[in-house]
């Protein structure tokens, strides 16, 4: 606007005007003041008065044109006297101007995200959502959906069925970009059931016949993720799909920047879903007007679309875009071809006579293309159609392209005992061997030596030539390791070469250009966006903490609000699940704890400290008892040390502390024995009650000696888990009798669920991922391991210790992601996934299993394990 | 969402530069230049990443509109709002041309300011916009005015303000239709379907809410179920609607749901609704071109136009183009109604027929004198085009009714609904250049566009004094291709 020219100088002359009362001179001084305010922050400030009282200007466009402009001016000066004129915004009588506030409060958070925190901006943001004017809903949703992915933890968004009750209302009555925000946000929802995902897509699915393509495709998003938690055998399933491809087919009649994303998402959702479109294959044959990027999109599609029924329409558009203008369309619609080879078996020796058509029109680039991928032919085919070898090698001087070039060397290798002159034709591409590109190189190295293998008596002079090339004059590593481990190979042991060498070729798939299903999924649930039209994660294209949020299908983002974290678990538990580094020292504690035996000490082993002890020392017994009332809930997060079970106190004299472990294969439980009486005990025996896992002895409980007074001693007791079964509360509640010559006296006790996870819980990578996804979502359940700093390698080897398996590991944007899998003693599996952030001390560590109830219990089972 | 938005004219200078988000530099506006623009090959794709940013673009004429961004934006969403803003501009002051552009900087910052807050597309409505973004600046309003403006903008009928007064109630309606024909070499259609656009010009006091019903079907359909003796006769006149999109005042859940399209019109002119049929498509004139290459430097075409409906209708103004050759030096031109034009400039013969009965034939023949060329670069051969206006529509479309009800103001009876209806358009394969093709049907494949325009204009009897309702019924018109 200025030329390029710097008017920051005019400043203080600018500000001046600020304050007139015509709107259009006040719209370009605030434009001014947008501009230039960060270069001169302290002048700024002379603008911040006129700001404030334009906040409360009797007319509503002055009020928001001020609250806006104060929101686009990025200085901290000017932000602290922002937040005034903002709340007040935020609650204005007019429309127009809370909605322009709405939007304000997004571009604070993105200057000075805690200020806004701070100011509580956020709650009255939330509150904007319940607004009566439409617009000011959507306004609210696109800021709170924004300011929700710089926090991906938190809980912002917080999505009900009530709030998406009312957004759904908005819906039908705001703009229509505003749909699109609302649209786009009800994506992120996890719908509890199928019957809510159902209501949910019966409301959006009038939005299909909405004229802006954006609804559509937001629509078409939103539809997509919920239909993944529909039934198949509903009836309603059907129709949605049904309902589905037109709109979508619509979408191709709209400009052609529009159709171009409509193709790259309809490239996904044909991948996904291939039954929407089946039908609708005619409509993506090529127009001659077609911008040369519609062009390509559309035989991608079509080539996704082709099957035995429509392959004779689908080959003769592919061959009349062969005779095309445009070089990059001709060659893709030539590769088409040959994916249609490839993919339809049928359709092979169709595809094979045309592609020979189009080498018969001899202009190069096609001639060239239509060989490489007869090599692909060849090799999902063999043995098919190598008659047609012969009219390819007429044309082996026009070659100028090295893939072009490679591929015919592959063939003249792979089969050298057909083509008579074989060794000929490679020698004429060995003279040139140095001015040819790698990849033609390695090709011809590898063909000589499958002619040689072949034929070797007349060939031992070229392979000698082509390896000496290969090993001695040329500069590239990979073509010289090749050569050598040719050479040797050949040097050693010519059969075990020709093992080597000619072994058979896996058969090449249709599948290789296919997007990987994770992948897929989660471009799904971005349909409409930029990372639907490059087919890339967002975090490939996008810079900072943005789009991190790592999404999929079946939806897992909502699990951040069913999130619990078991906050609940009292602060004291970090305490006691500190383990004891050494036993003895414990044992020692204990024994310094129970010295007088006041109160029932049961407290957890404490970290030996020399602080704690020796505030425990001061304390005594007040300590004790303070502890004491909430050592049952702690025993459970102990693994490794002992705690004590059964006092004295409450067993005539016998105290009975222990621990559970786990080696290979046997669960065992170590006990101590203690007689704190004065007289001799014998005669021991156990017994456990049923209990949720069966667990029981596999053994008598055998002391061989009386136990005298003040004596101890030490029993490893192997457990089985054959029991008879009964669900206890909590789950891993251990009821057990312990009988000596004196009484019997019962006990219970909690035992760590990691004793139970079995060697063989290491799932299969495919099981894995259809497992997670089977499973459904209200399974899931997320816990914080708090305070870990190990590394994903350190905890990944930990947890393996215990029969926690990594099945994969991920790193998306500086996160580590590990997919876990355990199995409990009766068969149970718990798949995990484990989010590590190098920065954060604390994991995120979400659990998906059929039998919900035992993940707050593997999550014990995980935190007692990574801080052992 | 939407970082900046920047114009360039065809050198590549920037225009307007208007930044929203503090993520997207300065340099953004040459790297986009450089990289767009000025780029030795032309661009393959209108969204481009360079350096992790992201630019989408349309051309409009030689000018350049790109918006910029950094985040995982909705892509469909900026394309249409970059349309949008096209729109928008083109009804403040025309035609988008770097002079324009130039001459109205305040009003398009102005309006950036308004419909793109912080990169989020606000109301976008030009009814709504003209009401308080001016050329001639705001002066004295009333609150009453003010507050009226602003609940307008975030209303829910933001597409229409409130007290507009006409002294004469005006309607008018127009059907365009163009059929894309997809036809083997052997003549065979491949697929068809026609895309309809109906367009409407409101001129209307007050709130009107109106009320459009056409041969669709399903409703016909579900009418008939009363009337039984009636399904059989309009079962034929009825239509299968592929689908359809609408205009935002189109109730959308009432659409859903009972089908029918009931809507308050913006002011002024604007497209009511989209459809596409691709069942019983009449075709109203066939094509039958010949080409035939004699020697290197001589071409001759023959073209046979064939009308293809009832002898007693008149299709109108039809206007065939045939491309020639980029190197074409000299035509002669026979033709035996109608005129014929080789036309330089626009690289083709363009023949001109006032007017056809239906179950006629005419033909042009052309003699096309090429200069010898060493040029490699192919001719894309281009299909001919067609345009003509019929009285009937190609996907057999007919507007049912119109009603208009005001709850407020009485229409009067001069008040009018007028029709207009369409024109047609097809394209057909080019002449082929290629000498292993002698003669008979020169291209293998054709494609056709046809689009229908025909004017009609009926005074409206109005019933009672608040509803208008139309009883003519209307007519469209077609063309065939092959």
């Amino acid at each position: 606007m200025t030329v390029g020219k710097d008017v920051s100088a005019l400043f203080p002359d600018v500000v001046n005007c600020m304050q007139t009362d015509n709107l259009e001179l006040k719209k370009l001084v605030y434009l001014y003041l947008m501009n230039y305010a960060k270069s001169q922050p302290d002048m700024a400030i002379m603008a911040v008065n006129t700001f404030v009282k334009d906040c409360e200007d009797p007319n509503p466009l002055i009020r928001a044109l001020a609250v806006r402009t104060m929101g686009c001016i990025r200085v901290d000066k000017i932000t602290e006297y922002l937040c005034e004129p903002l709340r007040k915004c935020l609650k204005d009588e007019d429309p127009y101007v809370r909605k322009t506030a709405a939007v304000c409060v997004a571009k604070l958070h993105d200057i000075n995200a805690q200020l806004v925190e701070d100011q509580g901006f956020l709650d009255t943001l939330k509150d904007l959502i319940s607004d009566s004017n439409p617009m000011v809903v959507a306004n609210a949703v696109a800021a709170l959906s924004e300011i929700a992915e710089s926090h991906p933890s938190s809980n912002l968004l917080d999505l009900n069925p009530q709030s998406i009750n009312k957004l759904l209302t908005a819906l039908n009555e705001c703009t229509e970009w505003g749909q699109i925000f609302i649209l786009d946000c009800l994506a992120n929802y996890m719908p509890k059931d199928d019957r809510e995902a159902q209501s949910i897509c019966e409301r959006v699915t009038p939005r299909l016949s909405h004229a802006n393509s954006a609804v559509v495709l937001s629509a078409v998003k939103v539809l997509m993720k919920f239909m993944e938690m529909l039934s198949k055998d509903l009836d309603y399933y059907g129709t949605l799909l049904k309902k589905l491809a037109p709109p979508l087919v619509t979408l191709l009649s709209a400009e052609p920047e529009l159709q171009y994303v409509a193709l790259r998402n309809i490239n996904l959702i044909v991948q996904k879903r291939p039954e929407i479109l089946k039908h609708e294959m005619k409509v993506f044959f090529v127009k001659y007007n077609d911008p040369i990027y519609v062009k390509l999109e559309k035989l991608d599609i079509m080539i996704r679309l082709a099957s035995q029924a429509n392959i004779a329409q689908v080959l003769a558009e592919l061959k009349e875009y062969a005779t095309e203008v445009d070089v990059d369309f001709v060659r893709k619609a030539v590769r088409a071809i040959g994916r249609c080879a490839i993919k339809v078996e049928q359709s092979a020796e169709r595809c094979v006579s045309t592609l020979l058509d189009l080498i018969q029109t001899k202009v190069n680039y096609v001639v060239q293309e239509a060989i490489v991928v007869i090599k692909d032919i060849f090799r999902k085919y063999p043995n098919k159609y190598e008659s047609v070898i012969a009219t390819l090698c007429e044309n082996l001087d026009s070659l100028d392209e090295p893939e072009a070039r490679a591929a015919m060397i592959w063939i003249v290798g792979e089969y050298a005992e057909r083509i008579d002159n074989a060794d000929e034709l490679l020698e004429s591409f060995l003279e040139g061997f140095h001015d040819e590109s790698t990849q033609v190189q390695l090709q011809l190295l590898t063909a000589i030596v499958k002619l040689f293998l072949k034929k070797p008596t007349e060939t031992q002079e070229l392979v000698q030539q082509v390896l000496s090339l290969a090993t001695q004059d040329s500069d590239n590593p990979d073509l010289r390791d090749r050569g050598y481990i040719y050479w040797r190979l050949l040097s050693t042991d010519p059969v075990a070469a020709k093992e080597v060498v000619l072994a058979e070729k896996p058969l090449i798939s249709e599948e290789t250009d296919l997007i990987e299903p994770t992948l897929l999924d989660e471009l799904i649930c971005y349909i409409g966006t930029l990372a639907s039209v490059y087919h890339k994660p967002p975090s490939a294209f996008v810079e900072g903490s943005r789009g991190v949020v790592h999404k999929s299908l079946p939806p897992r983002t909502g699990s951040s609000e069913s999130a619990e974290s078991p906050e609940a678990a009292p602060s004291a538990g970090q305490a006691a699940e500190q383990p004891a580094v050494i036993p003895a020292q414990g044992d020692l504690l204990g024994d310094l704890l129970n010295l007088d035996l006041g109160p029932p000490v049961s407290g957890p082993p404490l970290a030996a400290s020399s602080v704690q002890m020796g505030a425990v020392d001061l304390l005594g017994g007040g300590l004790d008892s303070l502890m004491g009332d909430e050592s049952e809930g702690l025993r459970s997060d102990v693994g490794g040390s002992p705690a004590v079970w059964l006092p004295a106190m409450k067993a005539k004299g016998l105290e009975i502390s222990g621990t559970f472990s786990r080696q290979v294969d046997s669960i065992s439980m170590d006990l101590v024995l203690t007689n704190k009486a004065l007289q001799v005990m014998s005669d021991f025996a156990i017994q456990f009650n049923r209990n949720s896992f069966g667990l029981a002895p596999a053994a008598p409980l055998q002391v061989h000696a009386p136990l005298a007074p003040n004596q101890s001693v030490e029993i490893s007791l192997p457990l089985n888990t054959v029991g008879s079964v009964m669900k206890m509360d909590p789950l891993n509640n251990l009821q057990v009798a312990v009988k000596n010559n004196i009484d019997v006296f019962y006990f219970s006790t909690l035992y760590p669920l990691h004793i139970l996870f079995v060697e063989d819980g290491k799932m299969e990578r495919q099981m894995f991922l259809a497992t997670w996804k089977d499973i459904p979502n209200e399974n899931e359940a997320q816990f914080q391991i708090k305070d870990c700093s190990l590394n994903a390698d350190a905890v990944s080897s930990k947890l393996q210790g215990s029969n926690i398996f990594t099945i994969a590991k991920r790193n998306v944007e500086g996160q580590d992601m590990l997919y876990q899998s355990l199995k409990l003693t009766n068969g149970i599996w718990v798949l995990a996934e484990l989010r590590i952030q190098p920065s954060n001390p604390s994991f995120t560590l979400s659990l998906k299993c059929r039998a919900p109830e035992v993940s707050q219990y593997v999550y014990q089972a995980y935190d007692a394990i990574l801080k052992n | 969402m939407i970082g900046g938005l920047f114009i360039y004219n065809h050198k590549g200078e920037v225009l307007i530069s208007r930044v929203y988000r503090d993520d997207i530099g300065r340099n953004a506006v040459d790297a986009f230049r450089v990289n767009v623009i000025h780029a030795r090959q032309q661009v393959r794709s209108p969204v481009t990443n360079i350096a992790r940013t992201s630019f989408f673009h349309v051309k409009r004429s030689n000018i350049w509109l790109a918006a910029v961004t950094k985040q995982n934006v909705n892509a469909a969403m900026v394309f249409e709002f970059l349309y949008k803003m096209c729109d928008v501009m083109t009804a403040y002051f025309g035609k988008i041309s770097e002079e324009n552009i130039k001459n109205n900087f305040v009003l398009i910052y102005e309006l950036l300011d308004e419909i793109l807050d912080f990169g989020y597309p606000q109301n976008s409505e030009t009814g709504a916009l003209k009401t308080f973004i001016t050329q001639q600046g705001i002066k004295s309003q009333t609150k009453e005015e003010q507050s009226q403006i602003t609940s307008q903008v975030t209303g829910q009928i933001g597409w229409r303000r409130e007290g507009i007064k006409y002294r004469r109630n005006e309607l008018f309606l127009d059907v365009l239709e163009s059929v894309n024909l997809l036809m083997s070499p052997q003549g065979q259609v491949l697929s068809a379907h026609v895309s309809g656009r109906v367009v409407m010009k409101s001129y209307l006091s007050g709130m009107p809410e109106c009320k459009f019903g056409m041969n669709d079907k399903i409703v016909i359909e579900k009418q008939g179920k009363g009337t039984a003796d009636e399904t059989g006769k309009s079962g034929k006149q009825s239509i299968a609607i592929d689908d359809c999109t609408f205009h935002q005042c189109v109730r959308l859940s009432k659409f859903d749901s009972e089908r029918s399209i009931s809507f308050i019109p913006p002011d002024g002119e604007f497209e009511l609704m989209r459809y596409r049929t691709t069942k019983d498509i009449i075709l109203p004139f066939r094509v039958i071109p010949l080409v035939r290459e004699v020697g290197r430097t001589k071409l001759e075409v023959k073209v046979v136009i064939k009308s293809n409906f009832k002898p007693s209708l008149l299709a109108q103004k039809i206007e065939v183009r045939i491309p020639t050759p980029l190197n074409t030096s000299g035509v002669q031109v026979i033709c035996m109604k109608g005129k014929a034009k080789y036309k330089a400039s626009e690289n083709a013969i363009v023949w001109k027929i006032k007017r056809m009965a239906g179950m006629k034939e005419s033909q042009i023949s052309a003699e096309i004198e090429l200069l010898p060329t060493n040029d490699k670069k192919k001719w894309a051969r281009p299909p001919i085009s067609m345009n003509f206006e019929v009285p009937f529509a190609p996907s057999g479309l007919k507007v049912r009714y119109l009603k208009v009800f005001e709850p407020k103001l009485n229409y009067s009876d001069h008040d009018v609904i007028k029709w207009s209806s369409s024109t047609f358009r097809e394209h057909l394969p080019g002449p082929s250049t290629q000498i292993d093709r002698p003669c008979g049907s020169s291209g293998s494949r054709l494609s056709c566009l046809c689009s229908v325009t025909t004017h009609a204009a009926t005074e409206v009897q109005n019933q009672g004094t608040s509803t208008i309702k139309l009883l003519f019924c209307w007519c469209l018109t077609t063309c065939i291709i092959s």
